[in-house]
């Protein structure tokens, strides 16, 4: 049955549908939403989790580390400065491979000071060693949260659910929430097997040094890779069972004859959608594609996606201040490595909570078609920062 | 299979890479001998991690964990937290040092406290930040040497004064906070054993003196540390929900100069042209220590009942529960 539910609201029932018996959390807008529904639920005895009410996120990342090490499945949530303040902890969890899944509510990071979204948090900790993995819409946002719980604990890993602050997380929209038993069906109960017990005594992270740290780090990446035939095969389970999908690593839009593809992540995608219709419309060979899982990156699929494009245009809500496009830069080595020379352009926006409407995107779409530049950085009227290059003709020409 | 009967009863056993004559391989041997293996212990960085828990080599023989420096509180208030979830009660403790206890670890600590999680925190104060090669911290005494507050033309040694942390503590209102050190073993178990018959959060700051930083001989810390307590410097003390409940009492007071003359880290005030008005200054620390706790009186009167009682009023507050055989536990 279909609710009319604020994103917030709807991912918090996802979460007390999995069953965390602790739950961690300190207040940041645009999160405090989801904790608050949270800690009603444990209030009213409907989520039999325990509530910490931590004294910073740093605290609150820490608690569900110890938590998750304890054998307790947990969750805790936050986004812009409480991701940033949390960041020595997110590599730790990493580094102990303990199973955490947290929601990060995407937002601007200051200065200056602003609470309104984009992605400029989670992009921020992208080497720390978590699963990313950006939602569209409120329903994949309560799909990909029972998706991460499985993830997490069968590739012992843990897992950040990227969702738009505002866009996502205080739209309401109608969304399809499983049941107890559905939920239950896919998601077994928690089962880990380092955890801090008596009867099996283990020392949980030791000093390590040159002798054996590279092989952790590198154990490390191998299992991110690994995940990535999980993350597939866990949304395809997913599909049978609910008979929805949110889409893997990556899902397509209108790719069918594309020669142009926007490529983009998270809400961005439901307006990029739109432009493509009437882009289409208009008679432009051109097609969407959202990339759902950033870390690890898909590299293969995106190559598989794209190989066929002759201009890919990346829309991203980050920026690596000095570097450019992150999302971008990736891409282009991914793609350059496969040997393909496909044109690639990076267009950065939407910082800050700034509109990336389908009319915006459609400018950017025939400003950058029409624009035969070198690579320069400059702004653009609407003040999108954009960077140009024909990677393929400098790379192999 | 209990893998424990696979090993020597000892928590933390021999072979570590401590210095010889550490104070806080002493401190930590004893406390976590009394507690036992059926506990979790949760480590912050520093020396006591990184000398029991290279790789593959841990002197560990109970359920331990390290993650960050600042974090330990916090990490072990999500493993009360999952314990209780799950309806088991093992004993929960935190080691720290100093520097993760009064300064990094500060925040994490209080908050652990105000939620009222049933741990025991237990603080190696060695007065420096030893691990990283003896720097001064908020816990480091007044006037002393360390690499960081170097005595020089300008300065005597660290300028500013010990924080006052078992204040803090007991500013939280916690069921139990408590001072010992490695020179009073009957004491020291005596605090350990209360600690672990009560609920609730609790702190104990064990004295721990450091040969290296210290620069003391690596025989001596046993004696270091008694000075330090019968000068008045370190008076030991139990506080019960924000009061004084007990101090260790002088037969008489030593003047400090027999705690400073064999450390090197005050070896500048006997050498130096001021060191006498830094002597003068310690020595007057002391003496108000020792007024403040009466350390040379009769005993207070302090009726923990009724404390407890007064505290426990309403819904709210720390679970506290002096189960007094400590049966819930087993220390
Ligand atoms: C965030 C962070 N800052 C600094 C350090 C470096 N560091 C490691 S141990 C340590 C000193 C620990 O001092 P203390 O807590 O007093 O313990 P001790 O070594 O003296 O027993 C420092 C500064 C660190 N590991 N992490
Ligand atoms: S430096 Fe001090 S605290 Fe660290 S191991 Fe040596 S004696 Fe112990
Ligand atoms: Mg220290």
């Amino acid at each position: 049955m279909k609710q009319l539910l604020e994103g917030s609201q709807a991912v918090a029932e996802a979460v007390r549908l999995c069953r965390p018996q602790v739950v961690a959390a300190y207040p940041i807008t645009p999160q405090t939403h989801i904790i608050e529904r949270l800690a009603q639920h444990v209030a009213n005895g409907e989520l039999a989790a325990e509530f910490i009410n931590a004294e910073s996120e740093f605290g609150a990342a820490s608690i569900v580390l110890g938590a998750v090490a304890s054998g307790a499945r947990s969750f805790t949530a936050t986004a812009s400065q409480g991701l940033l303040l949390m960041t020595e902890v997110l590599y730790n969890i990493a580094g102990l491979r303990l199973p955490v899944v947290m929601i990060c509510a995407n937002r601007a990071v200051g200065a200056p000071i602003n609470i309104f979204s984009d992605h400029q948090d989670s992009m921020s900790v992208r080497d720390a060693g978590w699963i990313q993995l950006y939602v569209d819409s409120n329903q994949m946002a309560v799909d990909m949260l029972i998706q991460a719980y499985r993830i997490a604990e069968v590739c012992e890993l843990p897992v950040m659910v990227c969702m738009d602050g505002f866009l996502l997380t205080h739209t309401f929209e109608p969304v399809v929430l499983p049941s107890q038993a559905e939920v239950d069906g896919y998601l077994p109960a928690f089962q880990f097997a380092r955890t801090l017990d008596p009867t099996q005594p283990m020392t949980i992270g030791g000093a390590s040094e040159a002798d054996n740290y590279q092989e952790y780090r590198i154990a490390q990446h191998h299992a991110m890779e690994n995940s990535l035939a999980v993350i597939e095969a866990l949304d395809a389970e997913f599909e049978q069972q609910f008979g929805r999908t949110s889409g893997g690593l990556l899902q397509g839009y209108c790719l069918d004859g594309a020669q142009i593809v926007l490529l983009g992540m998270g809400s961005l995608m439901g307006a990029v959608c739109d432009a493509v219709d009437n882009l289409r419309t208009q008679g432009e060979a051109v097609g969407a594609l959202s990339l759902r899982c950033f870390r690890p990156f898909p590299a293969q699929a995106l190559i598989q996606y794209l190989s066929g494009a002759q201009r890919i245009i990346v829309l991203e809500k980050a920026i690596s201040i000095g570097g450019g496009g992150i999302v971008a830069a990736e891409l282009r080595a991914a793609l350059y490595q496969a040997g393909i020379t496909t044109p690639l352009e990076s267009v950065i926006g939407g910082l800050g909570g700034r509109d990336l409407t389908p009319e915006v995107i459609e400018t950017i779409f025939k400003k950058r078609v029409e624009a035969e530049t070198e690579m320069t950085n400059h702004f653009a009227p609407n003040h999108i920062i954009t960077d140009e290059i024909d990677s393929g003709g400098k790379a192999h020409g | 299979m209990d893998k424990r009967d696979l090993f020597r009863d000892n928590v933390l056993t021999s072979g570590h890479r401590a210095c010889s004559g550490c104070g806080e391989a002493m401190a930590a041997r004893m406390v976590t001998d009394l507690i036992g293996p059926d506990a979790i212990y949760i480590n912050a960085t520093g020396c006591l991690q990184v000398f029991s828990s290279h790789n593959q080599q841990s002197a560990w023989q109970a359920p331990w964990i390290h993650s960050v420096f600042a974090n330990a509180a916090a990490v072990a208030s999500g493993v009360e937290a999952a314990l209780r979830a799950k309806g088991k009660n093992t004993p929960v403790i935190v080691q720290a040092g100093d520097g993760g206890t009064f300064d990094i670890g500060l925040q994490c600590l209080s908050g652990m406290i105000e939620r009222g999680h049933d741990i025991l925190f237990v603080c190696y104060d060695n007065e420096a930040y030893m691990n990283t090669g003896v720097q001064r911290s908020s816990s480091t005494p007044h006037a002393v040497r360390t690499t960081t507050s170097p005595p020089g033309r300008l300065a005597n040694g660290k300028h500013e004064l010990k924080k006052d942390v078992i204040s803090i503590m007991a500013a939280h209102h916690m069921p139990y906070a408590a001072t010992a050190t490695i020179a009073y073993f009957p004491d020291l178990k005596a605090k350990v054993e209360k600690a672990m018959s009560i609920k609730g959060p609790r702190f104990l700051q064990v004295l721990s003196p450091c040969p290296l930083g210290w620069m003391h001989d690596s025989a001596l810390s046993v004696t270091v540390s008694r000075l330090a307590v019968e000068t008045g410097l370190f008076p030991l003390l139990e506080l019960e929900h924000g009061e004084l409940t007990g101090v260790m009492r002088l037969a008489e007071q030593k003047p400090v100069e027999e705690y400073l003359r064999p450390q090197g880290r005050f070896k500048h005030l006997f050498t130096g042209k001021e060191g006498g008005v830094e002597l003068r200054h310690l020595q007057a620390l002391a003496d108000a220590r020792i007024r403040r706790y009466g350390l040379l009186e009769a005993d207070t009167k302090w009726d923990t009942a009724r404390a407890m009682q007064s505290e426990r009023n309403g819904r709210g507050g720390y679970v506290s529960t002096s189960t007094s055989g400590g049966a819930e536990h087993g220390a």
